[in-house]
């Protein structure tokens, strides 16, 4: 017969100082494990939100980044071409032949600047990207010197605000309008036309180009023809895999850094809970005494034990997912180390993320508790009732 | 003497519980230490940069370069003693995840870092070898590089794979100097351009400025850029500590949480070092009494308690010291993504403050309810 829960659960709230310092301590390693896992979900989720499955981006070959990359107005000219590419409604095709650069601004309270993407975009730039909306002021026109910014840049950057005018490259940009890339990349970066700051950089070549496929399906004969079109010296990506190849650098350090961060925690919480937990058993070894004296099995005194440091693993376990789903309302800004600009994204709280974090919380608990709930199931009977 | 005599054998009644909380306070205290040193290897680039040296850039940003044709202007600027040219590389060797700078750089680079000390027969063969190359001896030493070896790198801004030998090794002149780099003749670079992409030739990533005086650094980094005002190419100049301050500034957000998570460890081990103490004190209520009844006073409890907090926290904050300096080079090996890692003064004398701290604040509680604690009570209480 099991030792009832409730009796368990009481023996927690006795000691209510105890469990709550422990418990805290657990529930801190639980918010740090959370809040990595959260981050990198929120930097997955942004760059794979940034590309569309059916949109292909062509960079030049090895180059990784559109950063590093250059596509010449004839290789241009050539894909955009490409029987697979689908047209609009006024049918041409569907391509944003684009340029990207970086531009150093500064943030708002902040004396070094960082790094952010300006994209040069066609008219169809905006067509292919159909998360991204103009939200506030209007969209730029084509031919001229203004541009749109996304939302977290509009936020964070100083003189991004609808009228204000940048000066890069010799020129005055205004702002005329800002606009929502949901959740996705583009929001931390500003946009303008594409011939405008090619002409301003003073450069020759596109960045790259990206196209909407009319079948998706189609994409493994693109890839083909251009690998094997002697003109061109591109490689083609689905938009998708190539921002989510992007975050690969940043995701791994956080998740390496991060894991083993919570695992050397983990150590620390877990000889806390081990404490209060051999405190608990050798408090009350007349208790235990008794119980077997009552007929309780060895194995019913272990399960009581091992309940006991779960309920305390469970309970550190959902306080630090509480505030660590506080997390959602911030959002984080570095420099993904892959395109050297500056990129921010949320903290994002996901099912799986909840199971794995409990999980992580209950095997912290069952760890802890284990050795103390050997020991509360070893003693003879005779020698605890003495000691009571 | 007997107060002392009594703490310790006080702090070792519960031999397990002790040991564990000794064990979790060093951890603690070590992982504390790991992390500011995280930290502090990120500025390792910023730490060794000299505030004699100036860099100047385009001002649009890193992405963009600067005519060749402004070393000459630069040179001719007052206070200014040599001009360098280096160009980022960003090539890959074998694989993207064997990551090192690569620069391609005028031979005038070594003379403004005396800091990268080379013997003068590599030096020669290196300046007699178009393809040569020099490597640091924190990169020779990852990867195992000798003099004569051929390295072929694979070029993501320059395309195509490009052939160098290793010509010499250059040693850091003491330990903050980083030398986990590849120099390489910008000459090469510029000549292959020449002949592959007309277009991209004659152009330098950064110029490196030596000025005569280091407080004349602000004076001559304004005048550098007023050369080129309104020019196609602004430069922005600053000292090379701001340059690579700059750098760091990116990614603060991150070194911000770090810093933020260093401290957290130590909340955690307060609240498993408070839990002992309390627990601890709790169960010698009787004890106290009995000690009050014999005549010492709430002082002397109070020092008991606190005395035992402070000797279990120094037991486990010197263990977690002293396995900072292996650990830190364990990791320094493993990880191979840090040139410089080592725990430095500084963090030391923190984690020893961190642990005071945790000593005194474990030991509040208890220490006041046990100085209070009335003797009749007291003896009637039983653990």
């Amino acid at each position: 017969m099991a030792i009832p829960l409730s009796y368990i659960a009481r023996n927690l709230w006795t000691r209510r100082v105890t469990t709550l310092l422990t418990a805290g301590g657990l529930a801190l390693v639980v918010f740090v494990f959370a809040t990595v896992l959260m981050l990198d979900a929120g930097l997955r989720q942004t760059l794979v939100a940034t590309g569309e499955y059916d949109n292909v981006v062509a960079i030049r070959r090895g180059a990784g980044t559109e950063i590093q990359s250059g596509i010449t107005r004839p290789q241009a000219a050539v894909i955009e071409m490409h029987p697979a590419v689908a047209r609009g409604a006024d049918g041409r095709p569907l391509v944003s032949k684009e340029t990207v650069v970086l531009i150093a601004l500064k943030k708002a309270g902040e004396e070094k600047p960082s790094n952010v993407i300006i994209r040069g975009v066609s008219a169809a730039g905006f067509t292919l990207r159909p998360q991204v909306r103009v939200v506030g002021g209007r969209l730029f026109t084509p031919g001229s010197t203004e541009i749109v910014v996304g939302g977290a840049i509009a936020r964070r950057f100083e003189g991004t605000r609808v009228g204000e005018r940048l000066h890069f490259a010799q020129r005055d940009w205004t702002v005329v309008g800002t606009f929502d890339a949901g959740a996705s990349g583009f929001d931390s970066e500003i946009w303008g036309d594409a011939e405008q700051l090619l002409q301003a950089f003073r450069r020759i070549a596109y960045s790259s180009v990206i196209v909407k496929l009319a079948r998706v399906e189609d994409f493994e004969q693109m890839r083909t023809d251009v690998d094997a079109d002697p003109r061109l010296t591109n490689e083609v990506k689905r938009e998708r895999i190539f921002y989510s190849d992007q975050s690969r650098a940043l995701s791994t350090f956080i998740t390496v850094l991060g894991l083993t961060l919570t695992a050397v925690f983990s150590i620390g919480a877990m000889l806390g809970a081990m404490i209060t937990m051999y405190a608990s058993v050798s408090n009350r070894v007349g208790e235990i005494g008794t119980l077997r004296a009552l007929g309780f099995r060895r194995s019913a005194v272990l399960g009581a034990f091992m309940v006991e440091a779960l309920l305390l693993g469970l309970a550190g376990g959902i306080c630090g997912l509480g505030v660590a789903s506080l997390m959602q309302f911030a959002s984080f800004s570095t420099i993904n180390f892959q395109t050297f600009a500056d990129l921010s994204f949320k903290f994002i709280l996901t099912p799986a993320i909840v199971s794995q974090t409990l999980v992580f919380s209950l095997a912290m608990g069952l760890l802890g508790g284990f050795l103390p709930a050997l020991r509360a199931a070893r003693l003879e009977i005779v020698d605890s009732l003495r000691a009571a | 003497m007997f107060l002392l005599k009594l703490v310790f054998r006080n702090a070792f009644r519960h031999r397990l519980r002790t040991l564990l909380t000794i064990t979790g306070l060093a951890i603690a205290v070590l992982a504390f230490g790991l992390l500011r040193t995280v930290v502090d290897a990120w500025y390792a680039g910023a730490a060794a940069a000299s505030s004699a040296r100036l860099v100047t850039r385009n001002a649009i940003s890193l992405a963009f370069f600067l005519p060749v044709s402004y070393e000459s202007r630069i040179r001719a600027v007052e206070g200014v003693t040599r001009v360098a040219r280096s160009t980022w590389f960003g090539g890959i060797y074998q694989e993207p995840k064997n990551f090192f700078p690569q620069f391609a750089v005028s031979p005038a680079y070594l003379d403004l870092y005396p800091e990268f000390v080379i013997p003068a027969e590599q030096r020669a063969a290196w300046t007699r070898d178009r393809k040569g190359a020099l490597v640091g001896r924190q990169l020779a030493d990852q990867f195992g590089f000798k003099v004569g070896d051929a390295l072929p790198i694979k070029g993501s801004i320059y395309p195509g794979t490009w052939e160098f030998v290793v010509r010499g090794i250059f040693d850091g002149a003491d330990s903050g100097t980083l030398t986990r780099h590849m120099l390489f003749h910008w000459d090469y670079l510029n000549e292959t351009l020449r002949k592959k992409t007309p277009r991209r030739a004659d152009f330098v990533g950064v110029f490196v400025v030596g000025v005569d005086q280091p407080d004349n650094a602000a004076a001559v980094s304004t005048r550098v850029d007023e050369v080129f005002r309104n020019s196609l190419a602004e430069t922005l100049t600053e000292t090379e500590q701001a340059f690579q301050l700059g750098f760091v500034a990116m990614s603060d957000q991150i070194i911000a949480a770090i810093r933020v998570v260093s401290y957290v460890v130590i909340v955690i081990i307060l609240a498993v070092m408070a839990n002992t103490m309390a627990m601890s004190a709790r169960e010698r209520t009787g004890e106290h009494a009995t000690l009050k009844a014999l005549g010492f006073g709430p002082g002397f409890l109070a020092a008991l308690i606190f005395g035992e907090s402070a000797a279990i926290a120094a037991v486990g904050a010197a263990i977690g010291i002293a396995a900072g300096a292996p650990v830190a080079a364990f990791f320094k090996q493993a990880a191979g993504i840090f040139p410089i890692f080592e725990i430095s003064p500084d963090t030391i004398a923190l984690q020893v403050a961190c642990a005071a701290v945790v000593a005194v604040a474990a030991a509040v509680v208890p220490a006041v309810q046990a100085a209070r604690v009335r003797i009749v009570e007291g003896l009637r209480s039983i653990a």
